[in-house]
């Protein structure tokens, strides 16, 4: 085709402003985002059948009674719950802003307090059972893709039986086998760091086959191309062109997966929490849903919709350092 | 990966180089086969060369030929499940049989380099062309890191990169076709080693950036270094070759000093590549052995409202066509192209990669709009007509591409292929349509076995045939081939060539022929227009363009089609 390309035949642009100009319109894109996020759960909490104020008193006492009219008022004056829809609904949008996701009906307690008690240890969790599933799937599909047909097989079985794990039954093997049976790990994690091996790996297993699944292919691939011929034929190793080479064009359905990933630990992490007795936002959110505690769900649906938000911005920025041809789209 | 490299039994045999002297490189009795599914395919046999200190030893062949195996071979890279054996692999008088993945490394690139086709795949095409020349030196310990920068601008300056400070930091993708091809000779040059390998390093450039990569290998010969050449076309490697072997399904049909090969040749498959090399000169001559086309008018309905019509069947007047690029300045891709095709004729439109000419054929076809002028098919407006409207006319004109393999559905045989492109008034009749299918196939002359092929199963030549015959289907006036013969083989483009004359013959089709490629449009056109940064810098006959060129850009143009000529 000799349409006109874009080849830009003075110095090369600046890619830092670029790369901000980028980072900007997915910054607008993101508030969009979380505000579909929070608005969505304003209205499911808005649309509950039953009178709101019936319910929290409710909750606080553990019964279910009517309620006199007295009773009712005082706490539709604490939640503001007589106003208008709309105005609670720019109340809710303005203490969001400024950081306040209400009060826990059950605890008294600010629900932004009780998420950042519990946010740390998941968050931890959460990103090194990424980390770890990243070098368990570059050391086993560096090893084995594009091998001998035997080889490979085996690579890409041992991939999918890795995803298919279920998570509860993989993190009470590791428990019993290496906490239990060999002693190597506390049996209870509590927040050690000695702890978080086991419940990292129960996550990072099956999320480095998803990940193994979706490189293998691309890396096979790569190899095939002529840059690999040539990196060759320039003295370059067969491990070396693999590290240096295949695996920058193979790793993106990764990148785009960890996205992904990290909303799927912390809903691992309810699970793993519970089988390693961690604490953990998981804990928190397992007993606020039991018990209708509507503040906090909410917070913790906005608190994993923004964690969602910033993968996806860092997987676009990720992606664009990876492939900077993408830029120039 | 590498093959398994086996000795037989040197000792019992007295080696001699072809010209009894001693070599730099001396391959000798080289023998390659791959293991797949069980069975054995012998792809090279009996290979034997000499390449002495600044000569350059050509290995000419088609694809599948076994070339591009033997000049891998050569560096220890055949690939696959290889079985390699040899009577003499050496390096100056060093065997190369048997050696070790280290010895290897270190003799790639540093000693052996290799330079491979289309820089914009054989660069990794994430990283700055600098970090490439570079990572050559690394790999075997060249300078620290300021030297080594240093020494990549160097040898960027020193292939003809203007500016190799900024076009170092660029990458593949980011420079025009002939500076990415000197950065990979440049990288291929860092260690200055002693023999370059060169697998097809001009194909798919255009000619004149062709005819300054070959000098480019022309000076690095003059300065010692040994060549190996290898390419499909005879003429490519005319100007630089000392002695060249032909090859053909792994065998050496040929090997002799490059003048005798060229003008004496001693093989009749020698003799049809230097015929299939098309030029002004074999105008209206076949460049193959003579085949029969079979190929009679097959008049729609359509067709009769136009058989009185002896006008120019396809008319541009003043064709203006701009695009915004991406940083909002506007780019002129066709300014003012003017042209007439005649009923039966061929007009070729001759240029390089930006000059308009794709641009030109898209607003032939009518599938973008000009911001100027006009287009008239068989008399008709054309270009301002309604889409709907424009839909009854669509048969009349069609379309070659380059590359057919992206235009077919991978999951459709040919045959399905050509019956999704008939004319909508066959509908309904089975059998009708499936009996022009089968004209159709005969026509550019495909067995109808090959009907039931899906297009990966196809050859080059093949392919190309079915997406002839799919433009054949509607019965058209006028095709538009849009470098419809570039990537094929020099023999396999005599043969699409040939066919294509024919065809034109039978059925009166006219030809829209778009090509960077002055010797395909000077063999086929009956009027050219060469273009140039969207406009037309010279018109004018075969012979005129040729033999008296006009404009600087016209001359510079003939003056890089290579000839067979030395």
């Amino acid at each position: 085709m000799s349409a006109p390309s874009a080849q830009s035949l003075g110095a090369a642009p600046r890619s830092g402003a670029r790369l901000a100009r980028l980072a900007g319109g997915k910054l607008v894109n993101a508030v969009v985002v979380l505000l579909g996020a929070a608005t969505t759960a304003f209205v499911a909490q808005a649309s509950l059948p039953g009178d709101r104020a019936t319910v929290i008193l409710n909750i606080r006492a553990g019964q279910a009674i009517r309620r006199t009219a007295a009773e009712l008022a005082q706490i539709n004056a604490e939640y503001g719950l007589n106003h208008p829809l709309i105005v609670q609904y720019f109340d809710y949008i303005r203490g969001l802003v400024t950081g306040n996701l209400g009060v826990s009906y059950q605890q008294y307690r600010p629900v932004a307090q009780i998420i950042a008690e519990q946010m740390g240890p998941t968050i931890v969790l959460s990103l090194t059972a990424i980390a770890l599933s990243w070098v368990i799937m570059i050391l086993w599909v560096t090893l084995t893709a594009g091998r001998s047909a035997r080889v490979s097989a085996l690579g890409s079985v041992v991939d999918t039986t890795a995803a298919g794990l279920p998570q509860y039954w993989l993190g009470i093997i590791l428990l019993l086998v290496f906490a239990l049976g060999l002693g190597w790990f506390p049996v209870i994690s509590g927040n050690s760091i000695a702890g978080l091996l086991l419940p990292a790996l129960t996550l990072a297993i099956p999320l480095a086959g998803f990940m193994g699944q979706a490189t293998r292919a691309e890396f096979e691939n790569s190899l095939e191309q002529p840059f690999v011929i040539s990196a060759r034929m320039r003295g370059m190793g067969d491990f070396e062109v693999r590290l240096r080479h295949v695996l920058r064009h193979s790793i993106l359905p990764a990148v785009t997966l960890s996205g992904w990933g990290l909303g799927a630990t912390l809903s691992g992490a309810v699970v793993v929490e519970t089988v390693f007795s961690r604490s953990g936002i998981g804990q928190v959110l397992v007993t606020a849903v039991n018990s209708q505690d509507l503040p906090v769900v909410t917070g913790i649906v906005i608190l994993i919709a923004t964690l969602y938000v910033v993968a996806n911005v860092l997987v676009d920025i990720a992606y664009v350092l990876i492939d900077p041809r993408l830029k120039a789209q | 990966m590498t093959g398994i490299v086996e000795t037989r039994r040197i000792e019992d045999r007295v080696v001699t180089a072809p010209h009894g002297r001693e070599g730099r490189l001396r391959v000798a009795n080289l023998n390659v086969s791959f293991t797949r599914g069980g069975t054995e395919h012998h792809v090279v046999h009996d290979v034997s060369f000499t390449l002495e200190p600044g000569e350059c030893v050509a290995i000419v062949g088609e694809s599948g030929s076994g070339k591009s195996v033997t000049a891998r071979t050569i560096v220890g890279l055949t690939g696959g499940r290889s079985t390699v054996t040899a009577d003499e692999i050496s390096l100056d008088g060093e065997s190369l049989i048997g050696a070790t993945k280290r010895q290897w490394r270190s003799t790639r690139g540093r000693r052996i380099g290799f330079i491979l086709q289309d820089a914009l795949v054989s660069l990794d095409p994430l990283r700055p062309v600098g970090r490439e020349i570079d990572e050559a030196l690394r790999l075997h310990n060249w300078g620290n890191r300021s030297e080594r920068k240093r020494k990549v601008l160097d040898l960027l300056d020193s292939v003809g990169v203007p500016d190799p400070q900024n076009r170092a930091r660029q990458r593949p993708d980011e420079l025009s076709g002939g500076l990415r091809q000197r950065a990979l000779i440049a990288s291929a040059l860092a260690l200055d080693p002693e023999i370059i390998i060169a697998d097809e390093p001009t194909t798919a450039l255009d000619a004149t950036v062709q005819a300054q990569v070959l000098s480019l290998i022309a000076d690095m010969k003059s300065r010692g270094v040994s060549v190996i050449l290898i390419s499909h076309d005879l003429s490519v490697v005319a100007q630089l070759a000392d002695h060249i072997l032909v090859m053909k399904g792994g065998q050496v049909l040929e090997s002799g000093e490059a003048h005798q090969v060229l003008h004496d040749p001693r093989h009749d498959y020698t003799r049809s590549l230097i015929d299939a090399v098309p030029s002004e000169h074999t105008r209206g001559k076949p460049l193959g052995p003579p085949v029969e086309i079979i190929a009679t008018p097959h008049p729609p309905r359509v067709a009769e409202e136009f058989a009185d019509y002896d006008g120019p069947v396809l008319e541009a007047k003043h064709l203006v066509k701009r695009f915004t690029t991406p940083d909002g300045s506007v780019s002129v891709a066709v300014d003012d192209v003017s042209f007439t095709l005649a009923r039966g004729e061929t007009l070729g439109i001759v240029g390089e990669s930006g000059s308009g000419k794709s641009t030109t054929a898209r607003l032939a076809l009518a599938l973008s709009r000009p911001d100027g002028g006009s287009v008239s098919l068989l008399g008709r407006d054309w270009t301002t007509l309604a889409e709907p409207r424009r839909r009854a006319l669509r048969g009349r004109i069609s379309v070659v591409y380059q590359d057919p393999l992206s235009s077919f559905d991978p999951r459709w045989n040919a045959e399905r292929i050509l019956l999704d492109s008939l004319p909508a008034e066959l509908d309904g009749d089975s059998a009708a349509r499936h009996a022009r299918v089968r004209e159709l196939a005969g026509q550019v002359g495909l067995p109808e076995d090959v009907l039931r092929r899906f297009p990966l199963q196809l050859s080059g030549g093949q392919r190309q045939r079915i997406a002839i015959a799919r433009a054949l289907a509607p019965s058209p006036s006028v095709i538009v081939l849009d470098e419809a013969v570039s990537a094929l083989d020099v023999s396999i483009q005599a043969q699409i060539l040939d066919l294509l004359v024919g065809l034109q013959r039978q059925l009166g089709l006219s030809y829209l022929f778009i090509s960077h490629d002055l010797g395909v449009i000077s063999h086929l056109s009956d009027h050219v227009l060469v273009m140039k940064d969207g406009a037309v810098v010279e018109r004018g006959t075969p012979d005129q363009i040729f033999n008296h060129p006009r404009h600087p850009y016209t001359q510079q143009l003939v003056s890089s089609v290579p000839t067979l000529d030395d």
